[in-house]
């Protein structure tokens, strides 16, 4: 008993030896940050120096039109985002399982997006946009949609609308994969039963597949509403957050008045609320894990 | 498809043609005049090129070896080890993955400040391996935890010391995981090159490849088929390497996210 003791707590301390620089690492580089981010908000932090000011940042930051709106934009921001990846993702998705010629071509051929670096992407996005030059545009002033030169990025609609669309294109690749791979562990008996039961097509997919793979929908639709929140470079490449605010965002606005204006400890406040949006984010998505990983290994 | 393909054949389509021909309105879709001029123009244009596709290298090599070493430990004590806190911790990795590097910015940017580590390599090097981290570990636990434990007890009961055990039996298998993982590092490193870079970064001899050509589209006239040259320069290294790598990639990235 006691030797079993010994081996045990000798194999945890070897254990933690090991874990510990990137554990140290983790606790530096982010755990701190956030700690901090945390104090900064009730102070004045400035270039200049700090004073402790208690809630006033958060006072001021709730009380503002601005600011609400900024929330609200958010959230139908990250809406129509999250809910067109899902679409996109799920229609791609079957008709890359599907039984087409070239489909193994065409599962690598919808991934760049999601690999290149995003900044990049939008530098190509921006081209796209321009209002005199650019391929929309002109497609639109042929087509006669367009009655003249139209900056996409330059009016506040259409630069939302742009920026949700580019967005999409980052952000639809990477759900597209994760509900092939779903689709794909589906067990086959499932669909030869049905199929020798006489179930339409539209039937197995409602029946079987989207059942079947709804965990994966729901983890998705978490993990992407997580990473459309986050979203920074796109905004920021395309727009700034512009025209006169009509693209920012939580993110872009607490990037703005943190390192845009150099006011920490606003934009620390800021830093703070999104903190707490995301963890709400997480908790639900990581207790929705752990209730899918029981149910896996209830079966 | 169309969607998500046409943003690079346009890109490209665009880099072939010379810049009169762009800044035609409305838009032509035709041109008689194709060539790779721009390929060979934009290193005048942009004369800090090679310079910035050297950052984005280095950083990315740097940053990907960094986190290895950070992580195979952590991966493999993960993988053998039972110890308290083992699951709490593995979620708060993911929990990490969550935040955006944004919310951190403010005291990462005072701490450099003072220790006066702005616009150095290391100001995008150290936050930036801190955001591999999570990912990796996961990555690499479930590439472990293939490695039958047998062999390590057999080789226990031969006598062989923990080290050896490291070298001659982990090291050789978990090759491929290895590989795996450090691509994913270097990857993920090479497309984070934009946040950390245009804030703890001014100066241009250290920009990346992102960083550098975001900053030509705000004080220039923009030579559109230099800048799409450029930009795919810059994207064909990451492409390449995922076009031969993309089954190992993907299948790693999904099996954890989906099974776990």
């Amino acid at each position: 008993m006691n030797q079993k003791l010994k081996s045990y707590t000798a194999q945890t301390y070897i254990a933690y030896a090991l874990i510990a620089p990137a554990a140290l690492y983790i606790i530096l580089i982010v755990a701190w940050p956030l700690l901090e981010t945390i104090r900064l908000s009730f102070t004045n932090s400035s270039l200049a120096g700090e004073d402790y000011v208690g809630l006033e940042n958060y006072q001021k930051m709730f009380s503002s039109k601005k600011f609400n709106g900024i929330v609200t934009r958010t959230f139908v921001w990250m809406f129509f985002s999250v809910s067109l990846k899902l679409i996109i993702g799920l229609i791609g998705a079957v008709l890359l399982n599907a039984n087409l010629k070239g489909r193994s071509i065409f599962r690598v051929l919808v991934m760049p997006p999601w690999v290149v670096p995003i900044a990049i992407g939008m530098l190509g996005w921006l081209w796209l946009y321009n209002g005199y030059f650019g391929i929309i545009a002109g497609v639109g002033m042929r087509t006669g949609i367009l009655d003249g030169p139209f900056g996409f990025l330059a009016y506040k609609q259409s630069a939302f609308i742009s920026t949700i669309i580019a967005d999409v294109w980052v952000g639809t690749p990477m759900v597209t994969v994760f509900f092939l791979a779903a689709m794909q562990g589906v067990p086959r008996d499932l669909y030869e039963a049905a199929y020798c039961d006489g179930a339409s097509r539209w039937d197995r997919f409602f029946k079987i597949t989207l059942p079947q793979i709804t965990p994966v929908i729901i983890t998705m639709s978490l993990l992407s509403a997580i990473w459309t929140f986050n979203s920074f470079e796109i905004i920021w490449i395309l727009t700034e957050g512009g025209p006169r605010g009509s693209t920012t965002t939580l993110i872009i606005d607490t990037y703005k008045q943190a390192l845009g204006n150099y006011k920490f400890g606003r934009g620390a406040a800021r830093a703070v609320v999104v903190m707490i949006l995301l963890m709400l984010f997480a908790g639900f998505y990581l207790a929705l894990l752990a209730r899918i990983n029981k149910k896996i290994s209830h079966e | 498809m169309i969607f998500i393909l046409l943003p690079f054949v346009e890109m490209f389509y665009a880099s072939l043609r010379p810049l009169d021909h762009l800044f035609r309105s409305p838009y032509q879709f035709y041109s008689d005049d194709l060539s790779f001029w721009a390929y060979r123009e934009m290193w005048n244009t942009v004369p800090m090129l090679p310079r910035y596709i050297f950052n984005s290298f280095f950083l990315a090599s740097v940053t990907s070896i960094i986190t290895l070493l950070f992580v195979i430990p952590a991966a493999y004590s993960y993988a053998r080890f039972k110890f308290p806190f083992k699951n709490s911790s593995l979620y708060i990795l993911l929990a990490i993955n969550m935040f955006s590097g944004a919310v951190l910015l403010i005291p990462l940017y005072k701490v450099l400040r003072t220790f006066g580590l702005l616009n150095t390599y290391q100001a995008m090097i150290v936050p930036g391996v801190a955001f591999l981290i999570p990912t990796a570990i996961w990555l690499l636990k479930s590439y472990f935890e293939k490695i039958p434990i047998d062999l390590e007890e057999a080789a226990f009961v031969d006598g062989a010391s923990r080290v050896q055990i490291l070298r001659h039996i982990i090291a050789p298998l978990s090759t491929p995981g290895l590989v795996v993982v450090g691509i994913y590092a270097f990857i993920g490193s090479y497309a984070q090159q934009f946040l950390f870079a245009i804030t703890f970064n001014q100066k241009k001899e250290y920009m990346p490849i992102p960083s550098g050509l975001y900053e030509f589209i705000g004080y220039t006239t923009v030579k559109w088929n230099e800048m799409m040259a450029a930009s795919l320069v810059g994207i064909a290294p990451v492409l390449i390497i995922f076009l031969f790598l993309q089954k190992y990639i993907v299948a790693g990235l999904t099996s954890g996210a989906v099974k776990n």
